[in-house]
């Protein structure tokens, strides 16, 4: 415990220093893939083509990409960008699939009497499909969220320090509190941006909250009333 | 006025949905669309408002081609009421029945305004305006959904199966709505249906269409009665039997009618 508590302020810079990496590449992951998996939806031809091919990307080892992408950004080696952009081309591959399921969700009904009531193209994808996409977008989101956060600490074995750094260091000093250490704060990390996410959905989707929390309430009143 | 002249829709696997039409649809009256599924009436009411487009011949609104006019700014005109009510979950009521005046880029508070008087026109209480659509039952939300297609106060109501998914008694309430509604506000409604009750309710008048998109009989419900066209017409509206075939039988000096099982359907008026 005595490292703990004298590298405090280690823990502390390494988190930011893992958000830093992270948070980016979560929200680049969502921003790519919401326009990619709406391709996919509308289009059902390129459907089975674009999800095999960003489902495949998760099969490339990340040890092997991330020494591969320098070659193609031409980046160095141990910049951060490089990994954010290695973990962005996973969350893509994990998050995909969803994307297109949570297009998919949207009832067509709802599509059509958009369409019919006068929403332009562009204006139905805005303000009714994304939203109501919302719910699914953010079940993709959590778990990209997870492993991003969890997957952001290998770069630590290519010298991109993060809370992965904390392993190392502690399989070559032997110093197992900090093995432990790194663990538990990338699981805190994690779970507390996983909370961040559904308190964000909260707010911005406060159908689903209502729909929810009184649907025990609306039965028994849409029974009485039509009853009446 | 719409007009229908030698409309024909094709869709690309074949499939004729709508074969060479000619109506005319009046002013301020309402006129009902009714067939089995498969007659084309839903893709006939949809080429108004160009959610459909025509394969052949053209139709008018007032005289102009609307093939010729913007469809979401022809969209933004037309009243449109559909089943399930089409509401968008994520919105509130009240925004709900303030989308076309908000797309068309009316201020928030002035539609927000005019959306709670549409509720009261509409029969619904103002209370009910910060839920969402599924916080109501199925005949409210209907409701809704005509107050929306009013919101912009529009000279053509679009109405497609309005009141299919609502239980017999909402529905007979709704339609006695619509039928005060209409005498009040007069819009041009032209109203789906599979229902030949619901087309004599409250159509002035029926236009009966069989499958291919073939129009049978346009005509007034007396008239239809009276005389219809062909023996599928006949069938269709049930004139020779049932509550239709009706006849008067003398019960203690007074002329009573009764339907074709010998129910009493009531007394005649002399």
């Amino acid at each position: 415990m005595n490292w703990l508590w004298s590298n405090l302020d280690l823990v502390g810079e390494l988190m930011l220093v893992h958000l830093a990496l992270s948070v980016p590449a979560i929200i680049l992951s969502f921003v790519v893939s919401v326009p990619i998996g709406w391709l996919a939806h509308r289009y059902r031809w390129s459907r089975g083509v674009l999800l095999s091919i960003c489902g495949l990307l998760y099969a490339i080892p990340s040890l092997a990409l991330f020494i591969a992408l320098p070659a193609f950004t031409g980046l160095s080696l141990r910049s951060p960008v490089n990994l954010v952009i290695a973990l962005t081309l996973y969350g893509v591959a994990v998050i995909v699939r969803t994307s297109a399921d949570a297009f998919d969700s949207v009832e067509r009904d709802i599509r059509q009497s958009a369409t019919a009531v006068g929403y332009s193209a562009a204006g139905r994808f805005w303000g009714v499909e994304l939203p109501l996409a919302g719910p699914v977008l953010l079940s993709g989101l959590r778990v990209v969220i997870v492993s991003t956060v969890s997957l952001a600490t290998v770069g630590a074995v290519i010298g991109v320090p993060s809370l992965g750094s904390l392993f190392t260091d502690g399989f070559q000093r032997g110093i197992q509190i900090e093995i432990i250490t790194g663990i538990v704060a990338t699981i805190v990390l994690a779970l507390g941006l996983d909370a961040l996410s559904v308190l964000l959905g909260r707010l911005l989707m406060p159908w689903t909250r209502r729909a929810s929390s009184n649907g025990r309430v609306l039965t028994a009143r849409r029974v009485r009333e039509e009853t009446a | 006025m719409i007009e229908f002249r030698g409309v024909t829709k094709q869709f690309p696997d074949g499939t004729i949905a709508v074969h060479d039409v000619d109506i005319v649809i009046p002013p301020r009256k309402t006129t009902v669309l009714v067939g089995s599924s498969g007659s084309g009436k839903t893709t006939l009411l949809r080429m108004i408002n160009r959610m459909v487009d025509p394969t052949g011949g053209q139709v008018l609104i007032d005289g102009t081609d609307v093939a010729t006019v913007d469809p979401v700014k022809l969209r933004r005109g037309i009243g449109y009421v559909m089943q399930n009510s089409g509401l968008l979950p994520h919105r509130k009521v009240i925004d709900n029945v303030a989308t076309v005046p908000l797309l068309r880029g009316e201020s928030r508070r002035a539609a927000h305004a005019h959306a709670l008087e549409l509720l009261d026109t509409v029969g619904l209480d103002r209370s009910l305006a910060d839920r969402y659509p599924a916080q109501l039952s199925g005949g409210q939300q209907q409701r809704v959904g005509v107050a929306r297609g009013l919101a912009v106060d529009p000279n053509i109501l679009l109405m497609d199966e309005p009141f299919g998914a609502v239980d017999p008694i909402v529905r007979a309430e709704l339609q006695q709505e619509l039928l005060r509604l209409q005498g009040e506000l007069g819009k041009t409604v032209v109203f789906v249906t599979h229902d030949i009750d619901e087309a004599f309710l409250l159509g002035d008048q029926v236009v009966i269409m069989q499958q291919g998109g073939l129009i049978s009989q346009a005509a007034s419900p007396a008239e239809i009665l009276a005389h219809p066209a062909d023996s599928f017409v006949a069938d269709f509206v049930g004139a020779d039997r049932g509550k239709r075939a009706l006849h008067v039988t003398e019960v203690d000096g007074r002329r009573v009618v009764v339907d074709a099982d010998g129910r009493a359907a009531g007394v005649l008026a002399s």
